[in-house]
């Protein structure tokens, strides 16, 4: 079995973001690192190479950077076979739209049977890519998978909702989108790092996406457009008190409710 | 000359940090408290090959280098000085010896199972009466057929109870050198489960209270001729040759524990408040600071450049590392102790309490002055290479 | 593409089980805002299996007019009918906005049905206006600002940002919209909505999934996003068994209990409480905040909140940046009593 996983690299949003003085996120001061639904939906790809790994490949791509290699190296390091990198800078400024066309147009050039995609990237977190390169490629989707399991040529999937899962079944080929529930992604290995090191990793540019047309691609090709992008602006802090007994401290919040006519 | 990291290097701290932060620091106080040895990351390590980094692959290694290896230690020992040496005792001190030494039978034998984690490492050379002076050894093995008998004890063993596979060293015969009458020393490899090989006594340490200290005991412990590891006689240089690699992997443990204790004070002194403000607005607190992170710097370099130097070696058994290794070893230990002592003092009153990390650091932070070499010992190595 | 062909606000009401979601009333009410200054009508897209009872609920929550695609094809959400048959009555009624709940089912439709009818969507919306694209003219091409574009503002970076954005060139102007963000409107008894039954055919394709089994979770906790009050414990509460004291003060108060994804991660209480950025988002009129630091995340979750009261023993965590009320203090030792003199005062009544 061929399984492709798209994967991105994400600024680590954790410690918080920091920003330019001109108020545009400072991306170089934070670390990069492998979008965490992405990195589930790796974890589930190698798991299902574990079972049989005889017969089953696994190739990782991303879109980005030339630096975003790293994602590639490290998704090797974990246990991938083949890493394909796609960049160009006729690429740069994508919306989910144009980022989805030219994903799509790279796969077109890859033989699989199963696409894993993170549900959703913590730098946009938009959970649109992934459908939308099922939709592209005119192969069923299902998103938000919590588990996948491979029967023959059939991938079955539990699938969450709000209030319930579904267990569905998809013929392959077939697109999934990862939860990070599906499972706690494997640590690399230190020999594991230094074959990824050495290994190539496959580069596109524009010339080598299939069936794309140009007015789809990049900034251009991106039909919503930001009209405006800032620093959140928070609601301004309220009181703060430092009682001396906790008799005082409820005498406070019990005060407050009354005003407020809570209670 | 280059300072900067390779990207394999940077990768693999990247790696060795995330597992350090997540597996390995959430048990160090406990383990610590309890004096547990923490089987469980033993068996995490194993599944990463943490336990036989610097093993090429047709032996079931990872292929990596010494520094690759150090830095493992460096940042386990950052977060839990205990798994740090847990590490070190079985990759410098029974993997290296065999890989070095070993026939090709006996490397095909055990090394397979030991870089994968299956099994794992001690070395036994210290006894009661022969700890930095090997010629007081008193343990004895004696050729009997196609067996080697072993009677005698060893003590302060790393990995005591908890490993599979040791390196024992026992006197074979008395030889004679510039006049005078010398013991002869063998090493050995030894399995756990040998009928005549039990465990005496459990230390109770100060520090790396985890870390599994015991007595070996051989009483008419029989094992097998193929066993002997190099050559007859050859002991006392496999002792010499693996406690060079040993005190790289104690130089990395004790670099990680400054490293962590400084890393730990500086998140401390911009929280902790006094007079109004972060202690870290003192300027006691800064100059504390930089000369700390500056000696620990130092260390690092000295640490770093011993890897490399055995890396040299891997590739050319005619260089030495055993300068670099004891540099490394002196100034890391003594920096770890000074740092440590000194990070509990700018903890204040917290510093002496349990709960919070430096306390742990400082204990475990001792014993790196100490074993594989005491600092007396380190300087006796660099200075008869001064005045050779 | 003629974007002037393109008119009216739709809106896909979300049904779960042939009950109308929530969200589906949300988005209507703000539908209706919309086409106020577009001035153009609010159209509901029901999509399902028997499902045309619903019709009503939609034109009390503000409906002009309902558009029915029922087929039994579409008893359970599965992808591939659904988005057929949104981009259907979307390529056959030429809306100029498409709004969808983020929910894990419009989260799947919305894309899949964005790129099928080759627009723009912008994800997880909090705030949807009309105005000019670009904000400010550009000086000297003045004309080539538009007008009456959806200007759909949403977070972005775990919340540390915020971005508003346009699909000037494209339409619709699709958007998903965060539940418990958009007002309804009070449901107007009887109203009446125009309703159209529309059936685009569905064969089944090679994209149709098929469902094994349907699992519901078995769930009697009420949703947090309708809670009046919440009182939210996160790590500082200290162990599963200490939430006691929350449940307690949130009874007396007759709120809910909510918590922080820390809190969650630890497996002390279910996914469902959760509060924040990947949870839900909450706008009660009080919410307590008990031994949670207040992190970004969990913020962004909570603070639309009327009245936010923290407690926590550090008095530099994060949350007193964002409560009305602080109290730097011991949460074991406070909310107990808090608990008591509240029911008191409530007594005495």
């Amino acid at each position: 079995m061929k399984i492709v996983v798209c994967i991105k690299q994400v600024p680590d949003t954790k410690g918080g973001v920091k920003f330019n003085p001109d108020g545009t996120l400072d991306r170089a001061s934070m670390l990069a690192i492998m979008n965490p639904d992405d990195k589930a939906g790796l974890e589930a790809a190698l798991k299902l190479k574990d079972a049989d790994p005889e017969n089953t490949e696994v190739t990782v791509l991303t879109m980005g950077l030339p630096k975003a290699a790293d994602v590639l190296r490290e998704a090797i390091a974990m246990g991938a076979d083949k890493g394909v990198l796609v960049t160009d800078r006729v690429l740069g400024g994508a919306d989910t739209w144009a980022t989805s066309t030219t994903i799509a147009g790279a796969l077109r050039n890859i033989d699989y049977d199963l696409i894993i995609t993170g549900r959703q990237a913590i730098d946009g977190d938009t959970a649109q890519v992934g459908p939308q390169i099922a939709e592209h490629l005119g192969i069923p989707v299902i998103s938000y998978a919590q588990e996948i399991k491979v029967e023959g040529d059939k991938v079955i999937v539990k699938r969450q909702y709000d209030d319930r899962y579904h267990m569905l079944e998809a013929k392959m080929p077939c697109l999934v989108t990862a939860l990070s529930e599906l499972g706690t992604p494997r640590y690399m290995t230190p020999g594991g790092i230094f074959d990824a090191c050495k290994a190539e990793i496959t580069t596109w540019g524009r010339a080598d996406l299939k069936d794309v047309e140009d007015c789809n691609l990049g900034l251009a090709g991106s039909p919503t457009k930001i009209a405006k992008a800032s620093d959140k602006v928070r609601k301004g802090a309220g009181e703060k008190v430092t009682p001396d007994s906790p008799d005082e401290a409820v005498a406070y919040i019990v005060g407050k409710l009354k005003d407020k006519h809570v209670i | 000359m280059d300072f900067t990291l390779s990207k394999e290097h940077e990768m693999a701290r990247t790696l060795f940090k995330e597992f350090a932060e997540n597996e390995v620091k959430p048990l160090a106080q406990e383990i610590d408290e309890n004096h547990r040895f923490p089987r469980e990351t033993v068996d995490k390590m194993a599944k990463y090959g943490f336990l036989g980094i610097p093993v090429p692959k047709e032996l079931g290694g990872q292929g990596c280098d010494p520094l690759t290896y150090v830095m493992c230690v460096e940042e386990m020992s950052k977060v839990c000085g205990t798994t740090g040496v847990i590490v070190s005792a079985h990759t410098s001190l029974c993997v290296d010896p065999i890989q070095t030494f070993g026939t090709d039978e006996q490397k095909k034998k055990y090394l397979p199972d030991l870089a994968s984690g299956k099994k794992l490492g001690a070395f036994g050379l210290t006894e009661p009466g022969a700890g930095t002076d090997a010629q007081g050894q008193q343990t004895k093995a004696v050729l009997d057929g196609d067996e080697w008998i072993l009677n005698g004890s060893k003590c302060f063993i790393t990995n005591g109870k908890e490993a599979d596979v040791y390196v024992i060293f026992a006197v074979t015969g008395k030889i004679e050198k510039r006049g005078k009458m010398m013991k002869e020393i063998s090493a050995f490899i030894v399995e756990k489960g040998t009928p005549g090989f039990t465990f005496g006594t459990k230390e109770n340490k100060m520090g790396i209270c985890a870390s599994s200290t015991y007595e070996l005991i051989f009483t008419d412990c029989r094992i097998p001729k193929a066993n002997l590891l190099g050559a007859q006689g050859k002991g006392f240089n496999i002792a010499m040759h693996t406690l060079d690699g040993g005190r790289i992997g104690i130089a990395a443990q004790a670099l990680g524990i400054a490293e962590g204790a400084l890393e730990t004070t500086i998140q401390y002194v911009k929280e902790r408040k006094q007079f109004g403000r972060a202690i870290a607005a003192f300027q006691n607190t800064q100059f504390q600071l930089a000369d700390m992170a500056t000696k620990v710097e130092a260390a690092k370099l000295l640490v770093y450049k011993a890897a490399m130097k055995k890396a040299e070696y891997t590739k050319n058994p005619k260089v030495s590392y055993s300068v670099e290794a004891a540099m490394a070893k002196l100034c890391a230990a003594e920096v770890a102790m000074e740092v440590t002592t000194k990070c509990v003092q700018l903890h204040g009153g917290y510093g002496y309490i349990r709960e919070y990390d430096v306390e742990r650091m400082m204990r475990d932070a001792k014993i790196t002055e100490i074993y594989e070499g005491t600092s007396e010992v380190q300087r006796m190595v660099i200075s008869a290479n001064l005045l050779k | 593409m003629n974007l002037e062909e393109y008119k009216g606000v739709f809106v896909f009401a979300q049904q779960v089980d042939n009950e109308v979601c929530g969200i589906a009333y949300e988005l209507l009410g703000k539908a209706k805002e919309l086409a106020q200054p577009l001035n153009t009508q609010v159209t509901a897209v029901l999509i399902g299996s028997d499902v045309k009872n619903l019709v009503d609920n939609l034109a009390e929550y503000g409906a002009d007019r309902v558009i029915v695609v029922d087929d039994p094809e579409l008893k359970e959400y599965r992808t591939e009918p659904y988005a057929h048959a949104l981009s259907s009555v979307i390529n056959e009624y030429k809306p100029e906005i498409v709004l969808v709940g983020a929910t894990a089912i419009g989260r799947d439709l919305g894309p899949t049905v964005s790129a099928r009818v080759a627009t723009g969507l912008t994800a997880d919306c909090t705030v949807l206006e009309i105005g000019d694209f670009p904000l400010v003219a550009i000086p000297g091409k003045e004309s080539e600002q538009k007008h009456n574009q959806l200007l759909m503002t949403r977070p972005a970076f775990g919340g540390n940002t915020i971005a508003t954005i346009a699909c000037p060139n494209n339409r619709p102007q699709m958007a998903t919209v965060r539940p418990g963000v958009m007002q309804k409107i009070e449901p107007v008894k009887g109203a009446k909505a125009e309703v159209i039954e529309y059936n685009p055919g569905f064969t089944p394709n090679n994209k149709y999934v098929e469902i094994k089994e349907v699992v519901k979770a078995v769930s009697d906790v009420k949703d947090i996003m309708d809670a009046k009050i919440l009182v939210s414990g996160g790590r500082g509460v200290g162990s599963p068994e200490n939430f006691k004291i929350l449940e307690d003060l949130a009874e007396a108060l007759g709120g809910q209990v909510s918590c922080s994804r820390a809190v969650v991660d630890s497996g002390w209480k279910p996914k469902e409480l959760q509060v924040g950025q990947t949870g839900k988002t909450v706008r009660p009129n009080v919410y307590f905040a008990i031994g949670i630091s207040g992190a970004i995340q969990h913020v962004a979750g909570m603070e639309e909140s009327d009245i936010i009261i923290a407690i926590n023993k550090d008095e530099d965590a994060p949350i007193f940046d964002v409560a009305d009320y602080g109290v730097v203090g011991d949460l074991n030792k406070i909310v107990p009593q808090l608990t008591e003199q509240i029911k008191k005062a409530i007594a005495e009544k």
